[in-house]
């Protein structure tokens, strides 16, 4: 059954979110600490225990690849909504500093792939 | 003849999520033909719907004067729910169907690594800019350092430590510039800095953080990467809320 795929998904998103804010209380901040990441661990390691124990039916997992393939319409909708408005008339100083972050943070890419375990 | 498209203009409007997927499907086909005739499928296709997405929302901010792109437009307003947190989320965590645990291991430390770097290197340039322009005062400093970190981090860091409303706004652009030039610049840069496997796309999340940028930025590159790199950005903007009030604010308050 294609909902029991989305069930599962749904439910490893609100467990990891509710997880990540659990999380922030610890820490004393307002804010969600790893909670999609925490979901996304959650959903492998359930998907993969439920492979184990009972097959997880193609349809089902059609529940999950489904909004794995959404994603980049998605992603489209996303980048229509941003306010891009506001980032050019943030002026030069929102310009200069997003900008050589985002600059800097490039060029240490292939630096930090070097460190390997 | 009007009654025809107020018709038409009631059900868009009433059905906004269907409505929102025409408008997408439309944009993401027109971008794929771009891609075929213009540059032959090298420059891909779902980058291009990015960027034009992006140019949409920045006319449809001029045309409203609102802050949700296209979606403050009453037609459109569907794509505010697609492209909303909710259901960005919901497909990132589906794209983790199928990762590797074993990939996600052999790259936790230089993950770990690059989420702290990345926080400290953004909050840094961020507060030296912010130094160059003529502010003085560490609260001020602090607000546009956490800024660049995330638009996120950059309101909880300066509401926390009582910030200028027009410098939370400023911290605000800096982190809208970041994650929109993650989006248009990662598929452009991404052969020359070696990003092409989860290593490396783990790194790309951590040192990037913002949730918007890398999910768009990596969906333009290759798909399959997109979890890795989710998953270290997700513990960004929770590790700046952490570190930009605090540590970070702390060291900047010693210098001035």
């Amino acid at each position: 059954m294609v909902i029991y795929g989305v069930a599962l998904l749904s439910f490893c998103m609100l467990l990891g979110i509710i997880l990540g804010e659990l999380l922030g209380r610890l820490f004393g901040i307002d804010a969600n600490i790893g909670g999609i990441g925490i979901a996304m661990l959650l959903l492998i390691f359930l998907s993969d225990y439920l492979k184990q124990s009972f097959r997880l039916g193609d349809i089902t997992e059609k529940g999950i690849t489904f909004w794995s393939m959404i994603y980049i319409p998605i992603v489209v909708a996303m980048a229509s909504k941003q306010n891009v408005l506001g980032a050019v008339d943030g002026g030069l100083i929102a310009l200069l500093s997003g900008g050589v972050a985002v600059l800097l943070s490039f060029l240490l890419i292939p630096v930090l792939s070097k460190i390997k375990k | 003849m009007m009654d025809i498209l107020e018709i038409i203009n009631t059900v868009l409007s009433k059905n906004g999520l269907i409505t929102s997927f025409v408008f997408v499907g439309c944009i993401v086909w027109f971008s794929y033909f771009l891609s075929n005739k213009l540059t032959e499928g090298k420059f891909h296709g779902s980058a291009i719907a990015i960027i034009l997405g992006l140019l949409f929302a920045y006319l449809g901010g001029t045309y409203t004067g609102g802050k949700q792109g296209v979606a403050d437009i009453g037609l459109l307003s569907g794509v505010g729910l697609l492209g909303g947190a909710m259901l960005r989320d919901f497909a990132i965590v589906a794209t983790a169907y199928g990762v590797k645990l074993d990939d996600l291991k052999a790259s936790g430390i230089a993950g770990v690594s690059s989420l702290f770097i990345g926080v400290t290197l953004s909050f840094f340039v961020g507060a030296i800019v912010a130094i160059i322009f003529g502010y003085t005062d560490a609260v001020s400093i602090s607000t546009i350092g956490a800024g660049t970190v995330t638009f996120v981090v950059g309101p909880v860091t300066g509401s926390a430590l009582g910030a200028s409303s027009e410098v939370i706004a400023l911290s605000i652009a800096a982190g809208l510039v970041k994650s929109i030039l993650v989006m248009i610049g990662t598929p452009l840069l991404a052969k020359y800095i070696g990003l092409n496997n989860p290593n490396s796309a783990m790194i790309f999340g951590g040192l990037m953080g913002t949730n918007s940028g890398v999910a768009a930025g990596l969906a333009a590159v290759d798909p399959k990467l997109v979890p890795y790199g989710a998953m270290t950005a997700t513990f960004y903007t929770g590790l700046g809320c952490l570190l930009a009030p605090s540590i970070l604010f702390l060291s900047i308050e010693l210098v001035y």
